[in-house]
């Protein structure tokens, strides 16, 4: 059989900022360990977050950039790191102060520049060795102790199955009793600090719960199995299991103090008592009643209700519920009965997973007997294997892949980036602070960093996945970057949010063929205005969002069109279009929306304050007192106002309809609002340019009716 | 010229790292690489722009390689410079760089020499 250091070589972090100095001593320890090194603290700090439990000796220079030897050996304190990984200090600092302070932060011994390369070579030797024998016993420690408790609750789960099958129910019993109570401890503790639970706690009492009824094993079979209803005699027997129950909790010989003997003690006692001092054997009311016999109580009812029994058959989950909420088993704590109703939907679904436990558990067990059996891979040195391949085939994948995939944890804030990402980024592969890294800052502002940092933050265990696209800046160019992250969740109870594993696509130029696809959905192609749908679309949401403001629509058609096309050819007739529609650019101001919305019409929607008239006026005067290669511009204008007719899209375009067609009818090359008197008009959408005959050009201000 | 020569050029003790260091063959493997080190350029180019803390490392790194190897005249004038500069600028810093500057000259000469001695 091997020893464990035989089968793994050790492996030692060198963390000197000199190449020569690292150089030297890979020399001197190379041939019998595996070296890493580490130019300066913070890759040094890389490499220990990266190998952890792997690393076997760091040998720490204390002078060196970004961060120093003391700062790398006071995050090791804070990370509980020096507790497992010894460190020797590389100096030539022997000043008292500094060996002090480094004997203060943990470190195990000191090699003095100049190297002695035998002084070096058995210092590294006696600390690894020493340091491997403490592994080695932790971890048989370890493997005892779950040796240990996995007997000890297998001896609890014969006692309780023993008082179980005497009782003739199912064997399943005590099963549902200990995950129930394990839920409703869970919840309890995580609605209210009103009883202090740890995790401990909730182990503890989930287990006694299984011994709840041993005191049975005192009532005659005959009363237990009597499939009738009890007489009041044979009731008052059977109520003594709970007082036989906690005397055998206190006449154990030992263990009477232990702390999973008393909370047996208290469950078996009073998991009968009821909230309003109701129940038996000594009647106590609210919390003098122990929590932990409260919640056995509970879970006794629901699973005596949705059981079947000798006397009864099993009642469904709801009708449970709702009998226990109404009162019909006794009176409860009202905040176990938030708690039962809280967890009512999702109960059923939680408790078939006891038995998926119970296999899992098992199939454990069968993995912990097999690793005992091949005695020379202990569990612990296994995991190490494992993670240590994990960690070939990630990387492996990692550099593989042409994507930027990173890391990053809360405590020591870190990002860790892998090689092509840190490339493409021009980053290092480790940042530390990277929230107040310029160089981060200057691909991602501190914005956009925190809407992600959020979006972490507000997910669950359960849902832990993000989706975020943001503009980054990726070399000198501005780029659409998708992350998809995992938020990283602690295993504690309610679990921390550790930071986050992801990687960053680039979206660029799948998001760019997007927007233009959508421009081109939302434009007119001629004349590059929008097209009606669009320019709708945003002249609702405009009124909308500013319901306090004055607007004015106006609807223009290009006088004698038809005519220009028939002259000259639609070439020429496209290219009055385009000139007019940039005319209508010219005169318009920034918030205003320009469209074309026909053939010769077009669409203008203005913001005014006052007085319409002047900025109307205006706008009819530019775009009249031109011409496009000798042909005039005429144009008739009908414009409506919300004042006017209210801010109702229909209406307001009906209403400059309106008004168009009043201008048309009286001689074109004008202006009109709308006033009520139109309301009667026909629209003026369908006539056709000429059809109504040798129209003029008058080309002069528009008239006010 | 024998390795044992190069140190007597460079004023360094030879006895002192045989002592140390594995075997002559490793001493001459390092001495050599002295050679490619890059802290004496970064030394000088960050007295030149006044970032103190830069040229203390610097100095402390070519202390540390002299104090290696056994070059102990360099080890000393590195050594003194890198006091002078461990707070920040101090007024005997530039005379201490010019004396680290003339014994880095003569090592590294003497290390050339050793090496052309090597070729042939």
């Amino acid at each position: 059989m091997n020893s464990p250091e035989q089968r793994r070589r050790q492996r030692i972090l060198i963390a000197d900022d000199s190449e020569m100095n690292r150089s030297i001593l890979a020399d001197m320890l190379g041939e019998e360990y595996d070296i890493l090194e580490a130019e300066d603290g913070v890759k040094a700090v890389a490499a220990l977050q990266k190998y952890r439990a792997e690393i076997d000796l760091v040998l720490l220079d204390i002078v060196m950039p970004e961060m120093d030897g003391f700062e790398v050996l006071t995050l090791m304190n804070q990370q509980g790191w020096i507790e497992d990984i010894p460190v020797i200090m590389i100096t030539a600092e022997t000043a008292p102060a500094h060996v002090e302070r480094a004997y203060n932060l943990g470190a195990t011994d000191f090699i003095n520049r100049p190297f002695n390369a035998i002084v070096v070579h058995r210092r590294v030797v006696n600390t690894t060795l020493l340091y491997a024998k403490q592994k080695k016993l932790v971890g048989m420690v370890a493997d005892q102790i779950y040796e240990k408790e996995r007997q000890s609750s297998l001896m609890i789960d014969i006692l309780s199955h023993t008082v179980e099958f005497r009782n003739g129910e199912s064997g399943q019993h005590v099963l549902h009793i200990r995950t129930l109570t394990e839920l409703f401890l869970q919840h309890l503790a995580l609605k209210t600090d009103r009883y202090p639970l740890t995790q401990a706690d909730i182990r503890l009492i989930s287990t006694a719960s299984t011994l709840h009824d041993i005191g049975k094993i005192s009532i005659p079979g005959a009363v237990i199995n009597k499939p009738g209803r009890l007489t009041q005699e044979e009731f008052e027997i059977m109520k003594t299991h709970t007082t036989v129950g906690s005397d055998m909790m206190d006449n154990l010989p030992s263990h009477q103090q232990d702390p999973l003997v008393k909370v047996a003690r208290s469950i078996c006692r009073w998991h009968h008592e009821r909230w309003d001092g109701r129940g038996y054997p000594d009647g106590l009311k609210g919390d003098e009643i122990p929590i932990s016999a409260q919640i056995v109580a509970l879970a006794d009812v629901y699973d005596a209700l949705t059981s079947p029994r000798v006397y009864k058959p099993a009642i469904p989950h709801s009708k449970a519920v709702e009998m226990i909420l109404d009162g019909q088993c006794g009176v409860f704590n009202p905040l176990l009965m938030e708690c039962l109703t809280e967890m009512a939907p999702k109960l059923p679904e939680e408790m078939g997973g006891d038995t998926g436990d119970r296999v899992s558990r098992m199939e454990m067990r069968s993995v912990a007997d097999e690793l005992h059996r091949h005695e020379e891979l202990s569990a612990s040195e296994r995991t190490l294997q494992l993670l240590e391949h994990e960690r070939m085939k990630f990387s492996f994948f990692a550099a593989m892949s042409k994507e930027i995939q990173f890391e990053y944890t809360v405590v020591p804030p870190m990002i860790t980036l892998n090689t092509w990402g840190a490339n493409r980024l021009g980053l290092k592969e480790t940042v530390m602070d990277p929230i107040h890294s310029e160089s981060v800052l200057h691909i991602m502002d501190a914005g956009t960093m925190a809407s992600l940092s959020q979006a972490l933050q507000a997910t669950s265990p359960a849902q832990p996945v993000v989706k975020f696209d943001c503009r980054t800046r990726i070399g000198e160019e501005d780029r659409w970057t998708r992350i998809i992250a995992r938020a990283t969740w602690s295993s504690d109870e309610p679990p921390q949010y550790t930071g986050a594993i992801g990687k960053a696509i680039d979206i660029h130029d799948s998001r760019m063929k997007l927007d233009t696809l959508e421009r081109m959905a939302s434009h007119d192609n001629l004349t590059g205005l929008l097209n009606h749908a669009s320019a709708r679309e945003r002249i609702i949401a405009r009124m909308e969002d500013e319901p306090g403001s004055r607007f004015a629509m106006a609807i223009i058609d290009l006088d004698h069109f038809k005519s220009a096309n028939d002259t000259y050819g639609h070439i020429f007739g496209d290219n009055v279009l385009r000139f007019l529609a940039a005319k209508l650019c010219e005169s318009i101001r920034g918030g205003d929306i320009a469209a074309r919305v026909g053939g010769d019409e077009f669409l203008l929607f203005l913001e005014y304050r006052g007085d319409a008239r002047p900025i109307i006026s205006r706008i009819f005067n530019a775009l009249t007192s031109c011409s496009f290669e000798n042909f005039p511009i005429s144009i008739s204008m009908g414009v409506a106002r919300t004042a006017v007719v209210g801010t109702d899209y229909e209406t307001l375009f009906n209403a400059a309809d309106q008004a168009l067609y009043a201008v048309k009818r009286s001689g074109r090359g004008r202006y009109r609002f709308y006033d009520e008197g139109m309301r009667k008009m026909f629209s003026a959408i369908s006539p056709i340019d000429g059809a109504e005959g040798g129209d003029e050009y008058k080309g002069e201000d528009g008239i006010l009716l | 010229m024998t390795l044992q020569e190069c140190y007597a050029a460079l004023d360094g003790d030879f006895a002192g790292v045989s002592g140390r260091l594995p075997s002559e063959k490793f001493i001459q493997k390092y001495v050599l690489k002295f050679l490619d080190d890059g802290s004496f350029d970064l030394l000088l180019q960050s007295m030149e722009t006044e970032n103190w803390e830069e040229a203390f490392r610097a100095a402390h790194t070519i202390k540390g390689m002299c104090q290696n190897l056994d070059f102990t005249r360099l080890y000393r004038s590195s050594s003194a410079l890198s006091e002078a500069l461990r707070h920040g600028v101090t007024p005997e810093a530039p005379g201490l760089l010019e004396q680290v500057r003339a014994d880095y000259g003569q090592t590294v000469e003497a290390i050339r020499a050793f090496r052309e001695g090597l070729g042939a």
